[in-house]
Parts: C-alpha cells; structure tokens; sequence
C-alpha cells in the first residue's frame, strides 16, 4: 500500500506534544529500561517522525511500538490530551498496512474469532490438566527442567476447566427470586478456556442478585488481541458480529467480568463511529456495556452472610482503570465482604507486565515490570490478591510461582461468590 | 559515529548503555522546548568512573558530550547542537545515604528528585526545592540549571541545598567538593561554580544535598481577583507585612483557563488572575494564624474571593493544577515560548503591564504565570512554530520580554538558565567584562571545549 492511503493517526494526535517528559514518570517500560527509547514520549516522536518522512518506518521504529504495554497510564498523565498509548496501536497498523504479516491474518482473523476452533486449539491444555500431567509435573519437580521461558509460561495457566464454560453454560439463567434485570453476559474466550469457575461464579451472583442472565453462545473475541497486533480492521469485524448478537438478545445491559473484554466493547462505538451502518447501532452496544463489579455496586446488592477471613488486596488492571474508569467498585465489593481485610496495595494502578502477551514478545521486559509487582503484593502480606483480569491473574501467577508466595490469584467476584454460598 | 569509538564506549558501559540507532538517536536530540539536533550516540553509564574514562575517550577524539537527565529542560541546553555523545545518566539513579544525624543525603545525578523527597520524607525530613518538573527532572539536571519552583520564596533554590559534588571534568579528572560541612570558606566555593553551569564546566554525577525538617502543617488558599493588578499588588503587600509564605504563586486567566480545560477542577473563569498561597511551619496554630492574615490582606487589596483548602485532598489538586500550567498551554497552540524573567519584586505590577502591552502589539497571547513572591515570572508566548509570520514575530516579542526584565532591574531567567535560547541576549544582560571572565573560565575547565560546547555564551 502507498503511505498516501494509509489509516495513520492525524497530525492533531501528536503534534502539540511540547515533550514536557511527565509521562516519563509514569511509564512501566521508562522505568525499568531509564531510557527515552522506552518512553511514552519517545514513541510519541518517533511516530511524528515517522510519519512526517523524517524517519523511514523502520522495524526498529515499529518495534519501539510494540515495546509499549498499552497500559494508558501516559493517555492519562498528559496535560496536553496526547495519547501516546493509543498512538503507539495506531502505528502497529499502519505496518500491518505497508507489510502485512500473514500470521495475523490466520491467527487474528481465522483462529481466536473462532470460538470452536480455539476450543479445539488448547484442548491440549485441557488434558494437560485433566489426565493429571500437570500434577504430575509438579509432584515430581519436572519444571525445573523446562527452559525458564517454558516454566514461566507453564505458570500462567490456571487450573483449568474440563470443558469451557461456553459448552456447559445454559443460554439463559433464571435469576434467584422476581426477575429485576434481564442481562446479557458476554463470555470472554480467556473467561471460558481457561477462567470458567470465575465466569460460573459471576452468572451466579448476577442471578442471586434479581438477573435473568442471558449468554449468547456465538460471540467471538472482543477483538483486543487483533488490535494489540495492528489488525484494528479485524476488530471492526468481530465488534460488528458481537453487536448484531447481542441485538437479538434483547438486553438492558450487557455484563462482562474480563476487564479487557470490556474495555474493548465500549470502543465499538467509537470503533464503528464513521461507518453510517453502524454507528448507532455500536454506540448503543457500548453504552450498555458494564463491568460485573461496575453494574453490582449500581444495584441494590445482597449482603453475602458468609465471612472470608483473610487479608486480601487488589490490583487495577489497566482496561478496567483506565480502559472503564472504573477502580472505587471492586474495592467497596470486597469491603462488603465480612472478614475480609482489605489492604491497598502500593501503586496498585501500575501495570502488571502482562499486556496480553508480552510475556511472550517481551520476555524480559515483561518480568520486570512484574517483578515491581510482586514486590508490592508481598509487602502487603495479603493471602489472596484479587484482580478482574485474565491477563493480570496469568500474569500474576507467573511471579507469584517463581518466588513461591503464599498468595492466592483471584477474581474478586469469586470471593463474592463464595461468601454468598458459605 | 565511527564504528570503533562505539566499541570502546560499549566496553565502557556494556552493550545495553550504548545506543545508536536512528531512532534512539532521533529521540534524544530534544528536550522540554522545540529545539531538536541528533546526536551521534548516546550513551548511559551506571557509575562516575564509567563517565570519567568515557570523558577520557572523547576528550583524546575531541568529541562534544551533552550531559542530560529526563530532558525536561526549557532552554534547549540538552540539545547536542553539535552532535556528539549524548551522556543520559538517568541510570545513575541510587540513593547513597541520608544521614539523618547531619541531615544530609547522598544520591547519584539521575535520581528523579520526587523519588529522592519521597525517600527523605519518609524519615520526617524535607528537600524543599520542588520544580515543577519534579516527578519528571533529576537531581543532576537541577542542579546544573539551578532549578528553582514554588517554594523557593521561603526555602531558597536548588544551589542553596547543595552542599557537595562528584564531577568528571574535561580531561576525565573527579573532583570532590564539599562535605557535610554548613560552613566552609575553604578556598573558592566550587559548588557555587558548578551549579548551575549547565553541563559546560564539568559533569556532576553525584551530589551531597542539605536536608532539613519537614514541616508539619501547611495551609494552601486560592485566592481569585477581577483585578490582575490588586493580585499582583497583594504579593508586595504580604511582604511587606513581614509574613513569609511558602509559595506565592501566581496566574492569569489564561493559565487558569487551560487548567481548568485540562483538569476540570473547578476552578473560575471569569477572573483576572489567581494566587495561589502556601503557608507551612512546624506549628498548626501558627500555620493557621498566617493564612488568615494573609485572607485579610488579600481582601484589603481587592480579592473577590479567598479560598482556603479543607483538606489535603483539595491542597494537591490545587498543587496539581499548578503543577500542570506549563504544559496544559499546549492545548491552546502546537507551540509555546515560556521565559522566566525576574525582576525585583516591587516591579511585578509594572512587568505585567508591560508584557501584557506586548501581547496585544503582536497579536499573539501571552499568558503568564510564576513565582510572584521571587519576581519570577513564566509569561509565556503561544504560537504555531509552522507559521513563520508567527516565529519572527515570537522572535521580536521574546527579545522584548527581556528589555522589559533588564529595564526594571531584572534579569534573563530565574530558574531555567541560559542554554541555547537565551544565548543572544547573554551580552545586553551582563556586559563584556562579565561575560570575558566567564569565557575565561570556562576555558580553563575545558581548553578543548568539549563538554556542551555552544551553550550560554553568545559566539
């Protein structure tokens, strides 16, 4: 493609940046690598550089994109209104546009938006859990043998589902007493692969608490992945799918309990906002859309009875912080939980390392930032550490395995749930 | 840059502390103003002997090294005009020692001087210089700009806090100054030299600051005039009544404007200028007496409105917003040109009108904001760099910000210094002898003109 016709980010996204440096001291990758490369300002110049023709868009430049976490604390801490997280995403596309990598296209567009096809994909995982391989290799201290890259990854995954939660939850849930809000569930693919006691769990609460919950079975990925690996184009697709289900669905409000999946599926409006077939229609989706401790602290809430006596802390993924605005809801969840002790965790708005995958593209990277993390969580000498995020919870358990802490990675709807079921 | 001078850097610092592609060298050839030139590779060292034997290499090839910490800097003094070494030495970022028996803390150049206050509070002790950069500059970056900030009114600038200094100079030699002495007249005072000397003298790597107690109560008022003249009158008149606030700060309504923009903290609209005034102390009785001594006065100057904070939630969002003044004033225009003349402070009222008169000639805002108790003021010019009918005029209109601060007794800068923006203006401020003997000097740190060549001194 020519750079003429190129989607890029319009000049007024960058060009007031006046390099004041105050998202410096924000930003997770500045302060571990202490260099401008690494910086929310240093990828602000180099995308106006790179556009501007001053620089060629180089794969060193792009990669500088990718080093960015997209965890938004920069878009939050510029007094100027720049983005440059946001910027950062742009770019990756504006390479997907000038070299298409033909991986994204099957990976992004061919295999997560499939839901059967990624059911298929980590069944692996699945019997790596359910024939007992995995106790086994812990019992015997086989991880120790993996490459430290394999072990961290090993340590990501939850205790996994027997089936994914998609296959076992009914379509509709009754709620528990007179019916008060017909709610549509939107069932991430982590939520259902690799989370689903958490996503049980949430569709229980919703039920006790006057919902008739409501799970479409043929979503397909929000899109976050897609997006974070410049294919903003795949998004479109998905967002529009997922709109046009949830339409039929016929729901007040549509819940999720994945801080990313949310994040995303209130973008469709802004997403979809120049396509007159859908701007609408998206808007009114994303107007909808509520995390599951945004949309329980807006309703009239049953006390749970039970107690959970533990010292319990809390980390603010980045989607649902900055992403939703929403931080004050799941901290009063967990306050309303007799028992619980709740302690702020310092810096508890710093992002985690995890960022989808970079545990994987940025191996090192990745687990420094998380190592600040953990740092913190063991200072709070908490015993669980709630966050309703897949990625943090993965992520989380990566650095609480290699240090091997006590602490307990949870979503903080299931300590919810369980002191309603004590 | 030739291949073998990288390696021998790389064998310096290691690999990681050598950077050299044109993006990294693209993004650090700017700092905290428009001004921009690459550099030829910049490197990050991680202790002062790293620096030393890299000044000895480019000492032996005669090449520039522009020492910088974040780039927030406002008078281009990190660009590498010339090219050369770019020595970042944010890596550099270690706490010594606080000797809280002396008071005293010693830290590395590149620590972030709120991580340093954040460190020392923590022990009930108190670095009082606080740039508005604070979460954003370094301790070596402010002290070779002398940096300056809203409290320097009562607790004095960055230099009055420096009591020693590890510094590479030109040939690679460290020089020691100081100690944990208050009272030394040993010999020149070398710490006064170096401050402040913008990278051109000698490298500061390490620094031996004074700390003192941390004041246990502040009180913080947003005081809100229809008059900028009665705000600027006010500052004269607390002054004079023998009261010593913390910080006396003010802005106009522009600044506030782009604030409130930015912030949305409520702030109002329909006024001519704000103060902003700090009272701290060890005594709440006597913390409180002075704010509202200072409400009174405020009052008898015309004040419409005075409003003393309730809580500490409500003093750091007015702080912030302070704090955000500078770079809010990008929303208003791609460009801004923020000097900070200082005049002596009795001439505060005079200076305004002249500035605003300014303003209005060339038909481009000026807003202005500043450290009104010093006599330091940010007027600071909004303009779009593209459009060169509007450079030539920022040209003329800067080159009268500072007639007007020398007409009245004042000077080029108060907290930024000099680097390469006011270079031109250097002679008319301080006149040849001054300037001769400050050449000399600097010839004689560094006869190869090295170490940030083409800073400060006009050609």
């Amino acid at each position: 493609m020519q750079p003429g016709n190129l989607t890029k980010p319009s000049e007024d996204q960058y060009l007031n940046c006046i390099r004041c440096g105050l998202c410096l001291s924000v930003c997770p990758t500045y302060r571990e690598y202490l260099s401008e490369t690494a910086s929310p300002r240093g990828r602000v110049a180099l995308t106006r550089k790179g556009l501007e023709g001053e620089l060629e868009l180089s794969p060193n430049l792009i990669e500088q994109m990718y080093g960015c976490f997209a965890c938004m604390a920069c878009n939050d801490a510029c007094p100027v209104g720049i983005h440059p997280a946001d910027l950062a995403l742009d770019m990756r596309y504006v390479q997907e546009q000038i070299r298409p990598s033909y991986w994204k296209e099957t990976l992004f567009g061919k295999l997560i938006p499939k839901p059967d096809r990624m059911e298929l994909a980590t069944l692996p995982l699945r019997l790596y859990e359910m024939l007992g391989l995995r106790r086994l290799v812990y019992a015997l201290g086989l991880r120790k043998l993996m490459p430290a890259k394999v072990r961290d990854m090993e340590a990501m995954l939850p205790r996994l589902p027997q089936q994914p939660l998609r296959r076992v939850l009914p379509e509709v849930t009754e709620s528990i007493g007179e019916s008060r809000y017909r709610v549509g569930f939107f069932l991430g693919c982590a939520q259902s692969l690799m989370f689903a006691d958490e996503s049980a769990a949430t569709v229980r609460v919703l039920a006790r608490n006057g919902c008739t919950v409501i799970t479409p079975k043929e979503t397909v990925c929000c899109g976050m992945p897609a997006k974070g690996y410049g294919r903003i184009d795949l998004v479109r697709e998905q967002a529009r799918h997922n709109i046009a289900l949830f339409e039929q669905a016929n729901v007040e409000i549509i819940v999720t309990d994945c801080a990313t999946c949310g994040s995303t599926l209130k973008d469709y409006g802004e997403l979809l906002a120049d396509d007159p077939a859908w701007a609408e229609r998206a808007a009114a989706f994303s107007s909808r859309v509520r995390d599951v401790s945004e949309f329980l602290m807006s309703i009239p809430l049953e006390k749970p009875q039970g107690r959970i006596e533990a010292r319990v802390t809390y980390h603010d993924p980045c989607h649902l912080r900055r992403g939703q605005g929403v931080w004050k809801q799941p901290r009063e969840l967990l306050r309303m939980i007799d028992g619980v002790e709740f302690i702020e965790l310092p810096e508890a708005d710093w992002c985690c390392g995890s960022a989808g995958s970079q545990l994987i593209t940025h191996y090192e990277t990745s687990l420094k930032v998380l190592g600040r993390k953990i740092d913190d969580i063991k200072g709070t000498r908490a015993e669980y550490i709630a966050s309703g995020c897949p990625g943090c919870q993965m992520h989380l358990n990566v650095g609480i395995r290699q240090r091997g802490l006590n602490v307990q990675v949870v979503h903080p709807i299931e300590l919810l749930d369980r002191a309603y079921n004590q | 840059m030739n291949q073998n001078i990288i390696s021998e850097l790389e064998q310096i610092v290691g690999k990681d502390g050598v950077l050299h592609t044109p993006e990294d060298l693209a993004v650090y050839g700017y700092d905290g103003t428009f001004e921009e030139h690459r550099p030829d590779v910049v490197v990050l060292p991680r202790t002062t002997e790293q620096v030393s034997q890299i000044v000895q290499v480019a000492a032996r090839k005669r090449i520039p090294v522009v020492t910088r910490g974040m780039g927030s800097g406002l008078t281009a003094a990190s660009v590498p005009f010339c090219g050369g070494i770019v020595l970042a030495l944010t890596r550099m970022n270690r706490i010594l020692e606080i000797d809280q028996v002396n008071a005293t803390a010693h830290v590395e150049a590149g620590i972030v001087t709120a991580d340093l206050q954040t460190a020392v509070e923590k022990l009930g002790l108190f670095y009082p210089p606080d740039p508005s950069s604070i979460k954003h500059s370094t301790i070596g970056g402010n002290i070779a700009c002398n940096a300056g900030g809203s409290r320097c009114l009562k607790y004095g600038v960055t230099g009055d806090y420096v009591l020693g200094l590890t510094v590479v100079l030109a040939d690679g030699n460290i020089l020691y100054t100081g100690g944990k002495l208050i009272k030394d007249v040993v010999g020149y005072d070398l710490n006064a030299l170096l401050t402040g000397s913008e990278g051109t003298l000698g490298i500061i790597t390490e620094a031996l600051l004074r700390l003192t107690s941390k004041p246990k109560f502040a009180r913080t008022a947003l005081v809100e005039y229809a008059v900028l003249e009665d705000a600027s009158r006010t500052v004269n008149a607390i002054l004079s009544a023998g009261i010593v606030p913390a910080t006396l700060e003010l802005m106009d309504e522009t600044a506030i404007a782009c604030i409130e923009e930015a912030m949305h903290l409520g702030l109002p609209l329909d006024v001519e200028a704000t103060l902003l005034i700090e009272t701290d102390g060890a005594d709440e009785a006597g913390v409180l007496r002075e704010i509202e001594a200072i409400a009174e006065i405020c009052r008898q100057c015309g004040a419409r409105q005075v409003k003393v904070a309730r809580d500490e939630a409500e003093r750091s969002s007015l702080w912030k917003a302070r704090r955000s003044v500078s770079p809010a004033l990008a929303r208003k225009a791609p460009n801004k040109l923020g000097e900070d003349i200082t005049v002596p402070r009795s001439a505060i009222p005079e200076a305004i009108r002249r500035i605003k008169a300014v303003s209005v000639k060339y038909g481009l805002p000026i807003v202005i904001f500043g450290h009104a108790g010093d006599g330091n003021l940010h007027p600071n010019i909004l303009f779009d760099k593209r459009d060169p009918a509007q450079w030539a005029k920022v040209e003329q209109m800067v080159a009268e910000e500072f007639a007007i601060a020398l007409e009245l007794g004042g000077t080029l800068s108060g907290e930024h210094g000099v680097g390469a923006l006011k270079r031109p203006y250097m002679e008319t401020a301080l006149g040849p002898v001054s300037i001769e003997i400050q050449k000399r000097i600097k010839a004689a740190l560094d006869p190869l003109n090295i170490l940030n060549p083409g800073k400060i001194f006009p050609d």
